[in-house]
């Protein structure tokens, strides 16, 4: 399997990993590992950015795994690039999952704010991976703002109701120049390697795993299903037979023979 | 606004209306992934009662959903008793001939260091009785900015504020509001509340739209499950909620149940007794009506009933809570508004939750997304 480049690092495993949702911070951290992630998000919210011993960040780092700090809570632009600045400071770090959605409640992404936050921070040297909607056209302004990745959702975060965006997401991969990697609503493995075979860059998973009966497991589980998409779509999946292939009884073209 | 809504639900109509569903309804609103004000009756009416086991099935799947295998934590800190209302059931009202205290901010100051120690709580509430002379806005204004150095969520209960004040006290770091509107009965809301601001219904049930006006992140709301018949009372919360989530759709809710004891002592004999099983289909109820709505329950409830709950449904609760002003530290032993029911302390609560399986989550918010 390729190795993905994104933001010039490379990342051996494609599957990565939220924070939330989790029973313990010792059920995550032994999620996180056995993920094999190389990266996990974490809502700067969550963490007391005066106190580098914070129990959860404490949990979230472990060697070979990169910190990517998210802006979940804020409404738009000027907070998210304020929050962002702060989280620089606090982490250390210039990677950044920018995510703005002014509605808390299904949490959707501003796709007006997203791009202007975005356009803002990469001027101002931020890694930006934005979350936002299947939107191909967003998708491309966002890479034109300087967007080191877009992460569109499958699904409303949560839900675990799979690839309900496919059609656009399909779109997406196939215009993107930035890698594609499929966030919120992957609610089994089955889903996300359907994402990596339609040719995603990697996937990000949370809930799906923070409130399974055994988060570990399904970590793994992930992990392996995002490698199999990934294969597949590097071994060339096969296309369906569908109906346009078959042979019919009195052609069309019959008229060319002659 | 939305007294003008809740004038489209008389209050005996929509009482019949709930009495009346069936089991088909019941059955109906639990098929669906979406449900409606009906639906919601339908949940709560008498005809669900048996359909129990399948609502916290429910409850339960769509909190882990949404809310994961957490419990947000907060802790209450009373500024006041000094009150100018005259509720019938509670024991700050004006008439009753005790000491009243307003904390200085010196003492304000000792309490949050002293709740500080009991677990590391970063959401507090802060409450107040309604004395706009003596703890008003400026009051509040200064007890957020002192509360800004300890907590990164600061949430406050208060006597409704025009939407000016609630707009000012977010620029002094104020994340959150609760406000009971205690019944929706219009009628019989005035025989609760004689005298003072409190007794004014429009004021009060208008306050929700003033606050999500001013931008305020949280609104909580409740009724006091005692007053009035509580399936009426909880559906027209229901619509409330509606109504505020299609208006203000940047706000984030939470609702509360909060029910009355029966009375020792002399005081308000509630009109209404919750048992536990309604209360949990109410809780379950209201989870499958909204899937995004945090639940919140207090100390008011008993220890084994809380560490059930906190896997089916229930979202925020609080703990090792002291109920009357400078309670933590300063004053220990005065009034308390209501009886504590969990008396555990704060470590204990947090382990009970742990033991259940949930994260207590003590931060989860930053005043630098204010």
């Amino acid at each position: 399997m390729e190795n993905l480049i994104l933001g010039g690092v490379e990342f051996s495993s494609r599957l990565f990993l939220g924070t939330g949702k989790f029973s313990c911070n010792e059920v995550m951290r032994k999620a996180i590992i056995a993920s094999g992630t190389n990266m996990v998000t974490l809502a700067m919210k969550r963490v007391d950015l005066n106190n580098s011993d914070d129990e959860m960040l404490h949990h979230v780092m472990a060697d070979g795994i990169r910190l990517l700090p998210n802006t979940s809570g804020v409404r738009n632009a000027d907070e998210a690039v304020f929050a962002a600045q702060m989280s620089r400071e606090a982490f250390g770090t210039n990677w950044l999952k920018l995510e703005i959605h002014p509605d808390p409640r299904y949490l959707l992404p501003d796709s007006v704010e997203t791009l202007k936050a975005t356009e803002k921070l990469a001027k101002m040297g931020f890694i930006v991976l934005p979350y936002c909607q299947a939107d191909p056209v967003l998708c491309r302004q966002l890479e034109e703002a300087g967007a080191a990745a877009v992460m569109p959702l499958a699904a409303p975060i949560g839900t675990n109701r799979g690839l309900q965006t496919k059609d656009f997401i399909r779109i997406i991969i196939e215009q993107a120049g930035v890698p594609v990697v499929v966030d919120a609503g992957l609610g089994a493995p089955s889903h996300a390697a359907e994402a990596m075979e339609m040719g995603a860059s990697a996937c990000l998973v949370n809930t799906a795993i923070a409130v399974a009966e055994n988060p570990v497991a399904m970590a793994e589980a992930f992990a392996m299903a995002v490698k199999a998409g990934r294969m597949a779509y590097e071994a060339g999946v096969a296309a369906p037979v569908t109906s346009g292939n078959a042979v019919a009884s009195s052609p069309l073209t019959s008229f060319l023979n002659d | 606004m939305f007294s003008e809504e809740l004038e489209k639900y008389p209050w005996k109509e929509t009482t019949e209306r709930i009495m009346s569903k069936t089991e088909a309804d019941v059955l109906r609103a639990l098929s669906k992934d979406h449900c409606d004000l009906d639906d919601f009756m339908a949940l709560i009416s008498p005809a669900a009662s048996k359909y129990i086991e399948q609502m916290a099935q429910l409850s339960r799947r769509y909190t882990l959903e949404r809310f994961g295998k957490t419990i947000s934590m907060f802790v209450p800190l009373y500024l006041t008793n000094s009150c100018m209302n005259g509720c019938v059931y509670c024991g700050f009202h004006s008439e009753n001939p005790m000491k009243r205290t307003i904390l200085t901010y010196d003492e304000m100051v000792n309490e949050f260091k002293a709740i500080k120690k009991l677990a590391p709580f970063e959401n507090i509430l802060m409450v107040t009785g309604e004395n706009p002379a003596k703890a008003g806005v400026p009051y509040l204004a200064k007890s957020l900015d002192l509360a800004k150095e300890y907590f990164s969520s600061l949430k406050l209960e208060v006597m409704p504020l025009k939407m000016e004040e609630y707009r000012e006290l977010t620029e002094h770091g104020l994340t959150g509001v609760i406000c009971f509107q205690e019944t929706y009965n219009r009628e019989r809301y005035k025989i609760y509340h004689p005298r003072g601001m409190k007794s004014n219904f429009e004021w009060r049930v208008n306050a929700f739209d003033r606050m999500g006006e001013a931008g305020v992140h949280t609104i909580g709301m409740g009724v006091l499950i005692g007053l009035e018949d509580w399936r009426t009372d909880c559906t027209m919360m229901a619509l409330h909620l509606r109504y505020l989530q299609k208006h203000y759709w940047k706000c984030k809710y939470s609702v509360n149940f909060p029910r009355m004891r029966r009375a020792e002592n002399g005081g308000f004999e509630p009109n209404v007794i919750m048992s536990d099983r309604e209360l949990a289909q109410l809780t379950f109820a209201m989870r499958i009506f909204d899937h995004d709505v945090d639940i919140s329950y207090s100390t008011r409830e008993l220890p084994a009933f809380r560490d059930n709950m906190c896997t089916l449904g229930v979202t925020t609760m609080s703990a090792g809570s002291k109920t009357e002003p400078g309670g933590y530290f300063s004053y220990p032993q005065t009034l308390e508004q209501f009886h504590v029911s969990d008396e555990r302390s704060a470590a204990e609560v947090d382990a009970a939750i742990r033991a259940a399986g949930r994260e207590p989550v003590y931060k989860d918010w930053d005043l630098i997304l204010q």
